[in-house]
Formats: C-alpha cells, structure tokens, sequence
C-alpha cells in the first residue's frame, strides 16, 4: 500500500517536471507550426546556468533567476536571428536548423565548460522529507518541483484563458492571417511565445538539477519523451500537455515499478525481472498508439 | 621582418618533409562527444601526456597519435578504423571505451593483420575462447570490475543484497560478474533502462525489499542521477551502497559533492596509490591539463606505457610477433603499480577498496583503503587456448 502511494507520487512528479518541457514544446510546436529539437538544449543550458550560479552564490533562489533570464534571452535570440526567417519554410529545415543548433550548443558547452558533468546540489533547506503517511517520508524538493509545475500548469492556464495575450496566442495559432490582419504584430507574438517556451525550459533544467545529472546532452534524453507528451495530449493544447505528461509520467513509473512483480506471478525470477523492465521502456510507447488509435489528433486537440 | 617569415616558412617545410618512414602511426578511436565524452577525453589526455614525456616516442620509438571521435556508435568506431588502415596504413589501435564499439572496431582491426590495444572496454568475447594473439586489454575485463564488488560486499558481511543496472550487455555482465563472488544471497535483480534519468521508483522497490546493502552499476550520467536521488531518498544514511570503479570516479564524486559520502567502491587506481609512477602521473596530469585525473586518464597512460614497452621490442617496424613478445612481459612502471599479462592478453592486477572523503576544507574526493583482491585475474582465461 505504502508502496504504491509512493509510486503514484513518484510517477506525478515525473510526469509534472515532464509538463515544465512539454509546456513550452507544445506552444512553439502547436502556434508557430516550428519543430524545435533545440528545445532540449535550452533545458541544459538552463541548468547549467543554474548550476554555475548556485556554486558561485549558494543561492538557489539567484540560480533559477539566472536560468530564466539566461534561457528567455537566448529564447528571443534564436527566434529573433533563426527561426523568423525559417518559420516559413517546411518542417525539414526546422528539424535541419534546429538539429544543427543541439550540435553547436553541445560544442559550445564543452568548449566553454568541460564535457565531465557539473556539480549541482539542492538548496540546503530542502534537503530534508516529508512525511507523507507512517513509514514513507518523501524528499521534500521533489515536493517542490511538483509544486513548481502545478503553479506553472496554472499561471500558463490563466494566462491563456483570461489574457489578452492568450487570446492572440490561441487565435494566431489557428487564423495566423486573420489576426495579422486586424492588426495584430503576428512576428512579436511568435517572438513572446518562442522566448515563453524557452523560459519554461530553463526553469525545467535548473529545477531538474540537483535530481538528475548537469550534463552535455542531458536535452536530447529527455526530448523523446516530450514529444510523446505533447503528440499524446494534442499540439498546441497546455490543457492537453498537463494530462498527456501525467499519464506518461505515471506509466512509465509505474510500469517500471510493478511490471516486475506483476510477471513474476507467470515467469522466474531473472526472466520476469529482464522482462520487466523491457516492457516498462515500451510501455509508454504504446499508450501513446492506444491514445492515436482512440484520438488520432491526442487527448485534447485545440478546436479548429 | 621578410627575414623572420621566410625562416618561419622553412620551418615549417622542414616539419613537413622530415622522415616520416621512422614514426609508428597508433590510431586512438575513442567517444569525444555525447554523455560519455569525458570518458576518451581523459583516456586521450593520458595518453598524449605519456607520449609528451617521451618527447614523441613510446618505448624510444617515434609515433604520431591520430584521434577521432567514434560518437559511441560502433558503426562510427569501426569507418574511422576502415578508413585509417586504408588511407593511413595504421597498423596498431587503441583508444576505445565503450565495449559495443570494441567489439565492432576490433575485429576490422585484426582481419587485417593489425594489432588492438584496448585502454578501457574488456568484453569478455574476447577474454576467453575468442582471445587473440593481436588483441590486448590493459585495463580490465568487465568482469573483473563487478567481482571486485562482489569481493567488497563479502569482505563487509553483507548478507542480502539487491542488485541493479541497466539492461544492456555490460549491465547484465555486471550482475553476473558481482554474482560470481558475492555469496550472500540476491533478494532482487532491477533492470533500468539505459535512457533512464529518474530512479525514483526503483529506488521505492529499494526500500520495499529492506536489503542488507545494494549494488548498483551505473556510468556516468546515469551514475550521478541515481547517487543524488539516492541521497535525496533518504536511504544513503540506512541501506549501505557497494558499486565498482565506473559508478563512482573522480568526476562522479566532483559532480554529486556530499552524496558520493560513504558509498563502498573498488577500483584498480586511485589517484593516492602510493606509488612514484602515481605520484608524478597526477603531478604532471595536473599541471599540463589544470584538472584531476579520472581512473580513465590513469588507465589512458598506463596503456601508452604498455604499448611503448611493446614498440621498444618491435621497433618501427611493427613486426606482431616481436611486439607481442615485448608486449607480454609489461616490464614497465604502470600508475596502477601491480600489472602482469594474463594467457589470454587480459590483465592481473590488484584491486583496492576507494570511498569519498570529506577533507577539511569540505572538498570531497576519493581514498583508496586497502586491497581487495591480489593478483585477480578474469574467469575467462582458462577457455583462452594462448600460451
């Protein structure tokens, strides 16, 4: 029981730090119609510039304000020097562009800093757990980075729904023309909403952190599965991105946290562990087919 | 100043046309980018720094190094060495890290009469039956790596363990390598993905299973992701951790600080092996690359003095037999101080027991507290019919 509490948690907060990536992804890919592979090399160099700051001051607080800015000004130059003149162009030269940009940003961090990994710690004050239930004290800054998502799952929302800059966001995705011809700065727009996406991956790097490993290429791990989130929950739609990294996150938790035990009620011991764990990596995979199948444009498509 | 240029130019020509008949070409194809990247890089600069020493020779025999990056793909790997026998007329290889692209670049190497050293991957189709009178280790053989844990988790009275790793090849060698030595008894095996950043719920089964202690093997990134979470779940401080020398390196601990804290390691090299080789290898790594040497840097020089003890026999040349003859009696200083040839070309050496140390300054790094096993060789070498 304890365990399974644990699991769901842990499967939620996965699938919340996913969303924090997928946010951003799903408004560039979704309302400028860009596919941006670079999207994960924001995300590292967001928690690269969160680590350098948090070594040099030892404050978490001036890290992720270090990311953000870092992150949302290298957003407005990319969109500002490249993707403008490309957002034109079909999706091939996207994918060029963009997988040319991982290259250099990969080069570039290597050169500057070093191929081995950076030390990033957490903040000392969220060292500590929480005590969820008897027996299960969870690690506090996991708390937070889901909290963090929750908070971002509703600004984005908010912002979205009651703004007047998520009302041209929404209409400029589906009658680019029409509102370019009311009146509205269509390349200002992409401009906001390509450094956005930029900021919420910074913050994803510097929140992932002190979990995972600061390293080169620490993007690209992460890229697939965010494509499946926002291919999963229907382009362009936060609402569809929220639901569609939960349920990757809790599956692929899950099933790599039951699969296990589940075939060992059939197979022995080393099969059913080996299995296991082979299944648990393809199982996200096909709850996106499933997904496809039932809802070939996601969970929940921006309306036409 | 027309003076200066055209000595400047002459030079240069000079460089140019100097015999080149007399340098042996060794070919370095080792991972440069992607996560593990560090890992050739530091090979590579212990190598550089060894033949540098020598003022461009190894064993008193002139060589020039070519590098390129293998991606670690073993498609890559096995092109770069294609391309060097061909155009380079490259005869002796080394520099390969990872064992997938080993047991792609090797075989292209010795199908053409060629000789492979290797600085670091020790696959064991090429440790026992599969040995080859061309092919050498002078690193390890994967095995041996996981036994030493497997050693250290008995020498602790470890009674229950859980063991993980990624479900790849090397993953599942680790298992059984630990597995030979260890005779506690295995509560659970967990199988990670090798894309894996978050161990949160393997970590919760960890907790459910109450072990006396856990092993895991875990390179690089994925290494420093699983000791941070470790760190942050709690358990570090109530379920003892025993990995080998890959899960828990210089660069490892640089990167996870306080978490690499009491974790039990083993490796062949530590940076404090009390040793004069060891001593002025860190010196000098240190001086000429401002950074602290990996067990991958120790292990990049090391094989650069092994393989000048084999070019000292052979001369330019090259001739396989004279090289495999100097070759095989190692008689050169290593960092790792205990080495010999096994029969099937693979090393016997010592192993100690390492752990993270805080100093007083609060730096961590890593210690080296005793021998594990004396002169281990690997469990394949009986199969190898080598003499």
């Amino acid at each position: 029981m304890i365990l399974v509490v644990e699991q769901i948690l842990n499967g939620a907060q996965f699938g919340l730090t996913l969303f924090l990536l997928a946010a951003g992804l799903t408004l560039i890919f979704g309302i400028m119609g860009v596919v941006h592979l670079a999207h994960g090399s924001l995300y590292m160099l967001g928690a690269y510039a969160g680590a350098m700051v948090m070594t040099m001051t030892s404050s978490f607080l001036l890290a992720i304000l270090a990311a953000l800015s870092f992150s949302f000004i290298l957003g407005l130059a990319i969109e500002y020097l490249m993707m403008r003149r490309l957002c034109a162009r079909d999706h091939l030269v996207h994918v060029l562009a963009t997988f040319g940009l991982v290259l250099f940003f990969n080069g570039l961090v290597a050169f500057g800093v070093g191929r081995a990994p950076v030390f990033m710690n957490g903040p000392q004050e969220l060292n500590g757990f929480v005590l969820i239930m008897q027996d299960l004290p969870y690690p506090l800054y996991r708390l937070v980075v889901m909290g963090v998502g929750l908070v971002v799952a509703l600004l984005l929302w908010w912002m979205m729904a009651h703004t007047r800059l998520g009302m041209l966001i929404r209409a400029g995705s589906l009658q680019r023309e029409m509102v370019a011809a009311l009146g509205v700065n269509i390349d200002q727009l992409f401009l906001i909403v390509f450094a956005l996406g930029a900021l919420l991956a910074g913050l994803a790097g510097v929140m992932i952190g002190p979990i995972r490993s600061v390293q080169i290429g620490m993007g690209e791990q992460v890229l697939i599965l965010t494509f499946v989130v926002i291919v999963v929950g229907g382009i362009g739609s936060i609402r569809g991105a929220f639901i569609g990294a939960l349920l990757v996150g809790m599956s692929d938790t899950l099933g790599r946290a039951f699969a296990p035990s589940l075939l060992k009620l059939w197979l022995s011991h080393s099969q059913a562990d080996a299995m296991g764990s082979a299944l648990s990596s393809i199982l996200v995979y096909v709850v996106m087919a499933i997904v496809l199948i039932v809802r070939p444009r996601g969970l929940c498509p921006i309306e036409e | 100043m027309r003076f200066k240029t055209l000595l400047m130019a002459g030079a240069a020509l000079a460089a140019f046309s100097a015999p080149s008949f007399a340098e042996v070409k060794i070919g370095f194809i080792t991972t440069l980018s992607t996560p593990g990247g560090y890992l050739g890089e530091d090979a590579r600069d212990g190598f550089l720094l060894a033949v540098e020493e020598e003022g461009g020779k190894l064993g008193g025999v002139p060589v020039k190094v070519l590098v390129e990056d293998d991606q670690l793909k073993p498609a890559n790997g096995k092109q770069i060495a294609e391309k060097w026998l061909e155009s380079e007329k490259v005869k002796l290889f080394t520099g390969v890290i990872f064992s997938n692209v080993a047991l792609a670049v090797a075989p292209t190497i010795l199908e053409a009469g060629g000789i492979y050293v290797s600085p670091n991957a020790g696959p064991s189709q090429y440790a026992g039956k599969g040995c080859d009178k061309n092919y050498y280790v002078t690193s390890w053989q994967n095995d041996t790596l996981h036994e030493s844990a497997g050693a250290l988790a008995n020498k602790l009275g470890y009674k229950r363990m859980v063991l993980l790793a990624p479900n790849y090849p090397a993953g599942k060698d680790a298992l059984t390598g630990f597995k030979r030595m260890f005779r506690g008894e295995v509560v659970e095996e967990m199988y990670t993905n090798l894309d894996q950043t978050d161990f949160a719920a393997e970590i919760a089964r960890v907790r459910a299973a109450k072990p006396d202690a856990v092993f895991q093997f875990h390179p690089g990134g994925q290494g420093i992701a699983f000791l941070k979470q470790w760190a942050q779940s709690g358990l570090k401080d109530q379920i003892p951790m025993v990995v080998a020398s890959p899960s828990l390196e210089q660069k490892i601990v640089a990167s996870v600080g306080d978490a690499a804290l009491g974790i039990k390691g083993t490796s062949h090299w530590n940076g404090d092996l009390d040793n004069e080789t060891n001593k002025a290898f860190v010196k000098a790594f240190v001086s000429k690359y401002h950074r602290e040497p990996t067990v991958y840097a120790s292990q990049g020089y090391d094989d650069a003095k092994l393989i000048g003890a084999g070019l000292k026999g052979a001369g330019e040349t090259l001739d396989n037999e004279a090289f495999r003859k100097a070759m095989l009696k190692a008689d050169v200083k290593l960092t790792r101080g205990s080495f010999a040839f096994n029969n099937n070309q693979h090393p016997i050496e010592d192993w100690y027991e390492i752990g993270a140390v805080k100093d007083a300054d609060g730096k961590v790094s890593l210690h080296s507290f005793g021998k594990v096993l004396e002169h281990q060789a690997d469990a394949y070498a009986s199969a190898c019919e080598l003499k």
